[in-house]
Formats: structure tokens, C-alpha cells, sequence
């Protein structure tokens, strides 16, 4: 059987089951792709022995019966997550070699259930970009070309390699990490899917930690279907992560009814912004009137303070990193530098971080030192901390009031270039996420749905930002997007 | 508020990262470029207005004040990039 790497999750699960394919051959399917596909970058650390294994193991687990959904699928793992003896860098050379010795609860849940992990996915260094430029193995490639125009697009950031490869059938699906768009936009630049839950829903334990009340790891996957099914076996409560909700994670595949008839769906006046793309504001009427069609009853609703979500952001993103990244001095794992006769401690640090972090992780650990020191703490992070509860209350407000999901264009334009927004200001590079990032402030669950391709042939998402802890609602309005967006269009395959 | 390339340098060393000399004008400018940004926070009227601690009004789970996990030394210390004798080994520290 040929092309079994572009199987879906469900679909390859139903094969399994009735015992049309093997977990193996799946896997030698993928890993076959994977090795042709080094042009994208995606695959960092490979694990063909690891997988093999674990592939055997599962279909011996799916000959007994009853195996969970997962079990067999192979799967790609961002390299943000620690994988026991496996590399686990989060694309920095600040933990160049770092090898770790337990299992990330995210990725343990997937194994536990049976799945196959292929390899380490490539990200933006520590999760802090919106292009993976700026991580340590290199760019990662989007699969997506402008037609026969042959530059190299971004996939986005900071999960560039999940994304990319999902959309290049290098895995049936990915795990990603979202702290103020890093899955929802990735997946909007290569016509997947991506689900940020609930903050809570997935346990932080073993994640390489960016900015801690912000983090929560999600699946991506190729269709709306595969989302629910795998978010379902990463979800879970964990003592190990003292965020992580203690209530039941409920069957999410089996809310996908498609319909959604009477349900109110927010459309957020203040997401019309300057200088967004017409093809973009294009893009959200289409998603007006699908929603429309399916049933829906649409609303225009107020989220008052949108335009301070980014800004409020950028204090307390930073502000939990430079804490977060103290961990790394050079003493307990990772790089450490070379230092000359005389060097004490804090030269050792001091050489150590200039080597280890990029540039960009440098300017967030320092903005984030700066906006906690004294005398600025109130000026900057309380008043950020304040501004966050105000972006709360926008939402409680609107669902207050019977908004059931709200619909946002996913990104403020399709992939760019690889190395386009390099001589742009820092700033320039953050607009990315000003569609995503306010459903990280306010703990929210936010999908990206493929819903078109825009003049170049490059896909376009919607976003679909729903209640807290309601995934499976959410997921069912994203699944009737989908049926009628009927997005199937493929990157022609050039590498 | 702007930032100098002396604030600059203060900053860097209160991160624990070194920045050369030469690089603290650049540094300096990229810091003012963001902050210009976050000023933005100063229009909206915070008055009465409660920080935010947590996204999900949840509490804190509590459990018995005992040790849980422990006993593996040689875990702990297979990731350092210098141990000895069972320690992690730094630069010698005189104060």
C-alpha cells in the first residue's frame, strides 16, 4: 500500500482497527517521507529505532482489542517537549546535548496510549518567534510554494516544523505549544489544523517552560477530526503541574455532530484592523456566511480592549521568561562556555548565556528583566497584569451575554518569505500573533481552520475562539467550518 | 522613558548575559523600539482594577508535606556539563 503517510489520524486508526494496515508499515511510510524531506528541515532528531519499536509494540497491543484511538499513529514531537533519552533542546544551543531523563506528561500520555513518536520537531528557540527563524537548527521550510515561484516561505512559528511537517504528510499528526499563537498560526500558514485549549487542560510538566501562565501544549493535525481525537489522549489532569484542571476530559470525537443550529457566533468589531490584506477580510465574510448557512445565528460583539493584548503581552511574556530562563546557567545541563584563567561564576554565566541564547531569547530575558526590576515593576508588569484581567473580562462579557464561539481571521496575512521581516523591527514580527495572543491572556480555547487559499495559492485560516473548558463545543463548531470551507487543497510536492 | 546604552548595560548585567560594548548602542535602540510599544499600556484606566494571578479561578491543590520522589543522584547529575564526586562543579567562588 503506497502513500500511507498521508493518511488522517481517523482514517489510519479505522484502518488499524480492521486490520488493513500495520502500525509498522505506517511508520515505514513516514520515515520513509521523512528522509526525503530534509529540504523542509522539519525533523531535527530523527527516531527511526524508537519508532520501529514502538510501532511493533502497538500492533501487538491493536491484535489484543480494544486499543485506544492513538495507538499506533505515528506521531512528530516538538522539540519544546522532553522526550526521555531523546534530545530535547527547544531549539537552543543553551541545551545543546541535553538529553532528558523523564518523560514530558503530554508526550508520556500519546506513548501510554499506544502512539509512535517519529523524531523532534524544529521551533523557534524557546518557542519565542513567529517564522522559525530564530531557531538554533535553522529555518524550518513551508511545503507551501507562491505557485511556481520557488522562495522559500516560513511555516510559521514557533511550532515551523509541527506545522510544516503535518502539511508535507511527514506524520500523520504533531504536537505543538502555544503561548500567544505559536499553534493557531503555524497552522493557519500551512492549511492544518491547530487547537490551543483551555490553559489547564494540558499538563505543563516536562514542557520546556517559556512564559508559564501563558504555555499549553495542543495537537496539530490535518483535519478538525484528528484534533479532537488527539487532543483527547494529551489532555488530562497531572499533580505534577499544579495549573493543570482536575476535571474530566470528555470523548470529543463523538461531539462532532456538525451541527450548529441557534448557536451564537462573536464577531469581534475591533479585529478589523488597518492595514490588514483585503483577501483576508474576504476570507472572515466566507466564514460569516458558512457559519451563517450551517445555522448559526451571527452577532457583532465588542472585546474592547483587543488593542492592548499585544502590548500587555510583550511585558508579561517576557517578564515570566527571564525568570523561566535563569534556570540555564551553564551549571546543571547544557552548554557551558569556555572560560579563560580568572573567570569566576558570574563570568560564567555571564559568557554562557551570550553563547547559549539567540538573539531574540536575549532581548525577551533582558525586556523581561528590565519590566520586573525595581522601580519599573509597577509601571510595566502590574500595569500588564491589570490591562491581562480588563482582556479577561472582554470575553466573560461577550459569553456572558450567550456568545457560544467567536470568529477571527487566524493571522494578519498568508506565509511570508524566509528572511523577508529580517531587517524589520522586533515589533513588526510580533504583529503576527495580534489575532492569537488575546486568547493566551484570557486562558481561552482558540482553533485555526483552513478555510481558503489566498491570490498566490498560499492557505488562509479562520480562527474560532470558544468557552473556557469547551473544547468539544468548539471543536464541533470548527468541524461544521470545515465541512463547508471543504478545504483540500495539498502543497505540490517539490522537495 | 528611554533607555541608555548605560541602562542597557545594567540590564544585561542584571540578566547575566554578556553584551560587548559595541553591541549596547543597538541593544539599546531595539529595547526603546519595544517599550515605545508597551507605552501603549498607559492609556487605558487601570483604576480599581485587580492584577491578574490566574487565568482560571482555581485553587492551589495541597497535599502532605513529605518527599515524594528522590533517591537519583546520578539523573540529576547526567545532564551537568561538569560533576564530580556526586556534585556539580562550578568556578571556584571567593567572596
Amino acid at each position: 500500500m503506497t502513500d500511507l503517510n498521508k493518511l488522517s489520524l481517523a482514517e489510519a486508526r479505522d484502518k488499524l482497527r480492521a486490520k488493513d494496515v500495520t502500525s509498522v508499515e505506517l511508520t515505514e511510510a513516514c520515515l520513509a517521507a521523512i528522509d526525503k524531506a530534509d529540504a523542509l528541515n522539519a525533523f531535527v532528531h530523527k527516531t527511526p529505532e524508537i519508532a520501529l519499536q514502538q510501532a511493533k509494540a502497538a500492533d501487538a497491543r491493536l491484535a489484543q482489542g480494544n486499543a485506544p484511538s492513538m495507538c499506533g499513529l505515528p506521531v512528530g514531537i516538538k522539540d519544546l517537549f522532553c522526550t526521555k533519552g531523546v534530545p530535547s533542546q527547544a531549539a537552543s544551543r543553551i541545551l545543546e546535548g541535553f538529553t532528558p531523563e523523564y518523560e514530558s506528561t503530554v508526550s508520556g500520555n500519546l506513548f501510554n496510549a499506544g502512539s509512535v513518536m517519529l523524531g523532534k520537531l524544529n521551533m523557534d528557540e524557546f518557542a519565542m518567534g513567529s517564522s522559525n527563524e530564530t531557531s538554533c537548527y535553522g529555518n524550518a521550510v513551508n511545503p507551501w510554494r507562491r505557485g511556481d515561484d520557488d522562495t522559500a516561505l516560513t511555516p510559521g512559528g514557533s511550532s515551523g516544523g509541527s506545522a510544516s511537517a503535518v502539511a508535507a504528510d511527514l506524520c500523520l499528526a504533531a504536537t505543538g505549544t502555544d503561548t500567544g499563537g505559536s499553534i493557531r498560526q503555524p497552522a493557519a500558514f500551512t492549511g492544518t489544523v491547530g487547537i490551543k485549549p483551555t490553559y489547564g487542560r494540558c499538563s505543563r510538566w516536562g514542557v520546556v517552560a517559556f512564559a508559564s501562565s501563558l504555555d499549553q501544549a495542543g495537537p496539530m493535525t490535518k483535519t478538525v477530526r484528528d484534533a479532537a481525537i488527539m487532543l483527547e489522549t494529551m489532555c488530562g489532569h497531572d499533580a505534577k503541574d499544579s495549573t493543570s484542571a482536575d476535571i474530566p476530559v470528555p470523548d470529543f470525537e463523538s461531539m462532532l455532530t456538525g451541527d450548529i443550529k441557534g448557536k451564537k457566533i462573536g464577531i469581534p468589531k475591533e479585529y478589523h484592523m488597518d492595514g490588514i490584506p483585503a483577501e483576508i477580510d474576504k476570507l472572515w465574510e466566507d466564514g460569516r456566511a458558512m457559519l451563517k448557512d450551517a445555522g448559526a445565528e451571527i452577532v457583532d460583539i465588542s472585546l474592547p480592549h483587543t488593542k492592548y493584548a499585544l502590548p500587555a503581552y510583550y511585558v508579561i511574556a517576557p517578564a515570566e521568561a527571564s525568570s523561566n530562563l535563569a534556570r540555564y546557567d551553564g551549571v546543571r545541563y547544557g552548554h557551558r562556555a569556555k572560560l579563560e584563567a580568572g573567570d569566576g561564576i558570574t563570568e560564567m554565566y555571564e559568557k554562557t548565556r551570550a553563547e547559549g541564547f539567540g538573539a531574540e531569547v536575549q532581548r525577551r530575558v533582558m525586556i523581561g528583566t528590565y519590566v520586573l526590576s525595581a522601580g519599573f515593576y509597577d509601571a510595566y508588569y502590574n500595569r500588564a497584569r491589570r490591562v491581562r484581567t480588563l482582556i479577561k473580562k472582554d470575553f466573560d462579557d461577550v459569553f456572558a451575554a450567550g456568545i457560544d464561539a467567536i470568529l477571527t481571521p487566524a493571522t494578519p496575512s498568508a506565509a511570508f518569505g524566509l528572511g523577508e521581516m529580517t531587517d524589520a523591527d522586533p515589533v513588526k514580527m510580533y504583529l503576527n500573533d495580534v489575532f492569537t495572543v488575546t486568547v493566551n491572556l484570557a486562558g481561552l480555547p482558540g482553533i485555526s481552520v483552513p478555510t481558503g487559499l489566498d491570490a498566490q495559492g498560499l492557505p488562509l485560516g479562520l480562527q474560532l475562539i470558544g468557552r473556557p473548558w469547551e473544547e468539544g463545543d468548539l471543536l464541533n463548531t470548527a468541524y461544521a467550518l470545515e465541512k463547508a470551507a471543504g478545504f483540500v487543497a495539498k502543497p505540490g510536492k517539490w522537495w | 522613558m528611554s533607555i541608555d546604552t548605560q541602562t542597557a548595560a545594567k540590564v544585561a548585567k542584571l540578566a547575566r548575559i554578556k553584551v560587548e560594548e559595541d553591541a549596547l548602542p543597538a541593544l539599546a535602540n531595539e529595547f526603546n523600539t519595544i517599550l515605545g510599544f508597551i507605552e501603549q499600556l498607559n492609556e487605558v484606566d487601570v483604576d480599581g482594577v485587580e492584577p491578574m494571578t490566574s487565568v482560571t479561578p482555581m485553587r492551589l491543590k495541597r497535599r502532605e508535606d513529605v518527599v515524594t520522589d528522590g533517591g537519583m543522584q546520578d539523573k540529576i547529575l547526567a545532564n551537568a556539563p561538569d560533576a564530580r564526586e556526586g556534585f556539580f562543579a562550578v568556578p571556584k567562588v571567593v567572596e
